[in-house]
């Protein structure tokens, strides 16, 4: 005979909901409940407030999927073995195709920096050079704005000194733990990903979060300091137009760029080559199919991939830790930091040039392509608004995410 | 597994800075990034004064004077070094200007800095 109530017994007990309540009092359980939560409260942020939808829907989701007990989508603990050389399962891609669920084999895109290199190469589809040609001095405006990526490197990397006071050893970032987060500070967020998958994979989450999150809030981090660190004259200033480049350029361009900064920084080459291969595609003229392939649909295929598996990573177990609170707040600074150093940049181009360059196009060099460069435009717009900064803003702006992936480059030349 | 100690002992096994490491990092990769972007800056440029002067050399040459020169013209009026002219507008706000180029750019798919605009100007229907 059929027990029925051994059926709904069996049926509850292998039910996440029993999972959840069973080991709600053990630390796996309110862990679970606690995630589940962040990632309704970045769903809101996303679908109401329109934050970075595009990605932080996707890396809240994944950050919901990952944490459902029983759902064994993702499996911290096979990673955690393909890192350790100890383990039978070290680097071993077999294994994590063998036994992991759908958001481990998403993850083997991050791991391999797959999906960065080919959201760079989008990235570089849809980007005009144009503008930077046009000013190739918008180029130190990008460097000038690299100032957070190591201030922030240099804050989290003291942290154990600065809050020894604390006696918290759960607050001390290593030297790879600290580059990851100073690249933050790039308002980047392939590159973020790309650097910290490769040296401090289990703050992937965290990282990547504060990174989308605070280029959302470029609009409202940003214009205080623009309107701190200026006066009301220098936001005033317009500029005059730029020469107009030729298309032999803008196709001569990514290729010469690839060469050189390849060979200066041979570890940047993977997302610099992308960028400039996106770029060279759609400059050629004669693969616009390719091209329109980069932009869009490989685009929107790697974006869906690449979201889900960043929030996969967003395990109670790794993400409730006093660490996530210190990026969170890194973060922020190196943001500042940065916008701070552009602006600082502009405005020794605008003292350089006895006021031909608005010094608020600097604060556009912190990459976060066209938000930042928008901002620099609007700010602008309200000290004068016959003003418009947009085009001239772009230069710094692009010169921005190769300025990026040089600092990139160089954390992981020492550290990588 | 017991992955936080896993992470815990990766971690241990990392290097922690002191002070004056981290310092000379932070340091040493701001120059670096500086000059990687200064020696960019200096090819761009190397590369924008080849293709300029390309460009002035494949340029057409005048055709030659058939007629009388007529009387000089008033001189043009200078425009800033690098612009492409002067856009005249009647009866149109700078801002209005500004949307409308942009619409145009937009709708010919090409980037704004590869267009010539020469006047705007209102038509007013009765």
């Amino acid at each position: 005979m059929i027990d029925v109530g051994q059926i709904l017994l069996n049926l509850w007990n292998s039910s996440g909901f029993s999972m959840l309540f069973s080991g709600f009092l053990s630390q796996d359980g309110w862990q679970n409940l606690v995630m589940i939560i962040i990632a309704c409260v970045l769903l809101y942020l996303g679908i109401v407030k329109q934050f970075e939808p595009l990605l932080l829907v996707g890396i809240a989701f994944g950050c919901l999927l990952t944490n459902l007990p029983g759902a064994g989508l993702y499996h911290q603990e096979l990673w955690d073995a393909f890192m350790d050389a100890s383990s039978p399962a070290y680097h071993s891609f077999g294994a994590i195709l063998r036994e992991g669920g759908l958001l481990d084999i998403f993850y083997i895109g991050v791991k391999t920096s797959l999906y960065p290199c080919l959201i760079f190469m989008g990235v570089g589809a849809m980007t005009d050079f144009g503008p930077l040609l046009s000013n190739p001095k918008s180029l130190l405006l990008g460097a000038a704005a690299q100032m957070g990526v190591f201030a922030a490197f240099f804050f989290a990397a003291i942290s154990g000194d600065a809050l020894g006071f604390l006696n918290n050893p759960a607050l001390v970032f290593t030297a790879l733990e600290a580059a990851a987060i100073g690249i933050i500070g790039g308002a980047d967020g392939p590159t973020a990903i790309f650097l910290t998958s490769i040296l401090a994979p289990h703050l992937l989450g965290p990282i990547a979060v504060a990174a989308y999150s605070y280029m959302a809030l470029i609009p409202l981090i940003q214009p205080p300091f623009m309107r701190m660190l200026t006066t009301a004259e220098e936001r005033k200033i317009k500029m005059v137009q730029t020469r107009t480049v030729s298309k032999r350029e803008k196709i001569i361009f990514p290729i010469v760029v690839t060469i050189f900064v390849a060979l200066l920084l041979p570890d940047t080459a993977p997302l610099i080559g992308c960028l400039m291969l996106g770029n060279l595609l759609k400059e050629t003229g004669v693969t616009d199919r390719l091209s329109d392939t980069v932009q869009n649909a490989l685009m929107n295929i790697v974006t869906i991939l690449l979201s889900t598996a960043v929030g996969a990573t967003m395990v109670g177990g790794t993400f409730l830790q006093p660490k996530t609170l210190l990026i969170v707040v890194l973060g922020v600074c190196a943001f500042i930091l940065s916008t701070v150093g552009g602006l600082l940049g502009g405005k020794v181009m605008c003292w350089a040039t006895r006021g031909k360059v608005n010094p608020l196009i600097g604060s556009a060099g912190v990459s976060a392509v066209p938000m930042a460069a928008r901002v620099a435009n609007k700010e602008g717009q309200k000290a004068n608004p016959s003003n418009f900064l947009l085009m001239h803003a772009m230069g710094p702006n692009v010169a921005g995410v190769i300025g990026s992936a040089i600092a990139a480059g160089f954390l992981l030349s020492v550290f990588g | 597994m017991n992955h936080t100690l896993l992470l815990s002992a990766a971690s241990a096994e990392a290097p922690v800075l002191g002070v004056g490491g981290a310092a000379v990092i932070a340091l040493l990769g701001y120059a670096v990034v500086f000059f990687g972007l200064v020696l960019l800056m200096l090819v761009v440029m190397a590369m924008g004064k080849i293709f300029t002067s390309l460009e002035k050399k494949n340029a057409p040459a005048p055709a030659p004077e058939a007629a009388p020169a007529p009387p000089p013209a008033p001189a043009p009026k200078p425009v800033a070094p690098g612009s492409a002219g002067q856009l005249k507008l009647y009866n149109v706000e700078p801002k209005t200007a500004a949307m409308l180029m942009a619409i145009v750019a937009d709708k010919m798919g090409k980037p704004l800095n590869e267009l010539r605009f020469i006047s705007i100007k209102e038509v007013e229907t009765k």
